[in-house]
């Protein structure tokens, strides 16, 4: 019948598991989350697509277009669902052990699946509501589809890597020092008018272009927007130098991800 | 077969290290029945959580042959915020079972009823005594590792428990932790004595029962 099998597990049988698990947890937390009533797990993308909508309409209600010659909602749809992206990562895993602390007694349920989980709820709500919103608008002409999808594609994988990565570092970091979530709040706050939702890189003067290309992030969006509206603007950006602070993250991330998973007591 | 070979295991206290368990060695063989006393505090269930892998211990290491079952205990393993529906499913998914054909059994062994739908934080303690143990018989472990939570419950959870545990699994390893001495002698074959982080095994019950008296009321 159901006999789990006793000892260690090859490679590909514990990538099975590991996949039951993680499918089981995104389970438990969409219905935990979002429940079965009224819209259910349809919240997953429409609540950032509501944020994303609202600020969009406010951006265009304040003509906001002074800071680029780019259609408003286009540059509010991909500014806003960059940051939606990168920023609700962490925010979901500081504090994610300890709901989760119970199911821990099933040995295969570990730190890292509760991490992985979360971050592909996250990363399937802000997806799936930035199609739809560009769709959505696109049909009422109010902005034009992206002239390169695979520059955009390329910009939001490099945006969910660095938001995946910060928020592995401060998910793990958050377990031992309570610090984390306190400050996390304002943090997030002040950072995000400078990640480059809110303007394009090549408004700043010479000396704030390069200052403000040190937030990984912004390279990123930069990109996207490369992507999105091709030649009308001139981005700013270095990917390799995005791409070594991500992958910094990532290690600095796991490694402090790994120690707390061996310290965690199930309760 | 499950073997512990110089397991230490210790928490960082606001005092501290705290040692719980200090080299402790045991050997579990397929189908053996095995009972572990100790006081409130011992190290009971953190053995327990060692034995079933959820927690690491701080040195030694711990050898696997048979599929062992998570700590069948009060608090554990379950999402309160869930229902016991949804826990169920949780299970099913974790092991790899299809559920639609266990909802029927669960339903009647744990006697929840309409409580199935109802989340685990209303539920009362005999309540979820009886999802867990349920949920439990779902996956067939070689071995079952018990908490505390079959010595209590009413008599009909005992009978049950009886039938489904003793009876029907008989050939499986049990490792059963409590503090009642005359739960653990009914069951067990071998027992164990943890106190002051030291485990002492014995194959007489009374030669246990001597020793385990004795840890008791030196302290």
């Amino acid at each position: 019948m159901n006999a789990p099998s006793p000892a260690a597990p090859s490679i590909i049988e514990a990538l099975r598991i590991q996949g039951r698990v993680i499918y089981a947890l995104m389970m438990r937390e969409v219905i935990t989350r979002y429940g079965r009533h009224n819209i259910g797990f349809l919240w997953l993308f429409v609540e950032p697509m509501l944020f994303t909508l609202a600020v969009t309409l406010l951006w265009a209600g304040l003509k906001l277009n002074h800071v680029s010659a780019l259609p408003i909602t286009a540059f509010a749809v991909t500014g806003y669902s960059s940051i939606l992206l990168w920023r609700n990562m962490p925010g979901r895993l500081i504090g994610s052990v300890q709901p989760n602390l119970a199911l821990m007694y099933h040995r295969q349920v570990k730190v890292i699946d509760v991490f992985v989980a979360r971050l592909l709820i996250e990363f399937m709500g802000a997806t799936i509501s930035f199609i739809a919103l560009t769709i959505i608008f696109a049909t009422f002409d109010w902005m034009s589809l992206p002239e390169d999808l695979l520059k955009v594609i390329e910009g939001w994988l490099m945006l969910t890597w660095f938001g995946c990565a910060l928020a592995i570092l401060l998910g793990a970091l958050a377990e031992d020092y309570e610090v984390i979530e306190k400050l996390w709040h304002p943090f997030a706050y002040i950072i995000m008018p400078l990640s480059g939702a809110g303007f394009i890189v090549d408004t700043l003067p010479k000396e704030g272009q390069d200052a403000i290309l040190w937030l990984p992030m912004i390279n990123g969006v930069e990109y996207l927007r490369e992507g999105f509206f091709g030649s009308v603007i001139v981005s700013h950006y270095d990917m390799a130098y995005m791409a070594e602070a991500n992958l910094v993250l990532t290690v600095l991330g796991l490694a402090k991800m790994l120690k707390i998973s061996r310290e965690v007591i199930p309760e | 077969m499950i073997r512990l070979h110089d397991i230490c295991k210790s928490y960082h206290t606001s005092q501290g290290r705290h040692e719980v368990l200090k080299n402790v060695n045991v050997t579990v063989e397929r189908g053996q029945k095995v009972g572990i006393l100790g006081r409130n505090g011992a190290g009971k269930s953190t053995m327990i959580r060692l034995l079933s892998g959820a927690e690491r211990p701080t040195s030694g290491s711990i050898e696997r042959t048979m599929s062992v079952s998570w700590p069948l205990a009060f608090g554990g393993a379950f999402q309160n915020t869930l229902t016991g529906y949804d826990n169920l499913r949780f299970v099913c998914r974790i092991y790899g079972i299809d559920p639609t054909d266990k909802v029927e059994y669960v339903q009647e062994f744990s006697e929840l009823g309409s409580y199935l739908r109802e989340p685990l934080r209303i539920y009362s303690s005999g309540m979820r005594a009886r999802l867990a143990f349920a949920l439990s018989m779902l996956v067939e472990f070689d071995c079952f590792l018990i908490d505390e939570i079959v010595s209590v419950g009413d008599a009909r959870f005992h009978e049950k428990c009886q039938r489904e545990l003793f009876e029907k699994r008989a050939d499986r390893a049990l490792i059963i932790v409590s503090h009642d001495m005359g739960y653990v002698r009914e069951h067990c074959s071998k027992l164990c004595v943890l106190s002051q982080g030291n485990l002492s095994s014995f194959d007489d019950a009374d030669e246990a029962y001597e020793f385990y008296h004795r840890a008791i009321h030196l302290q």
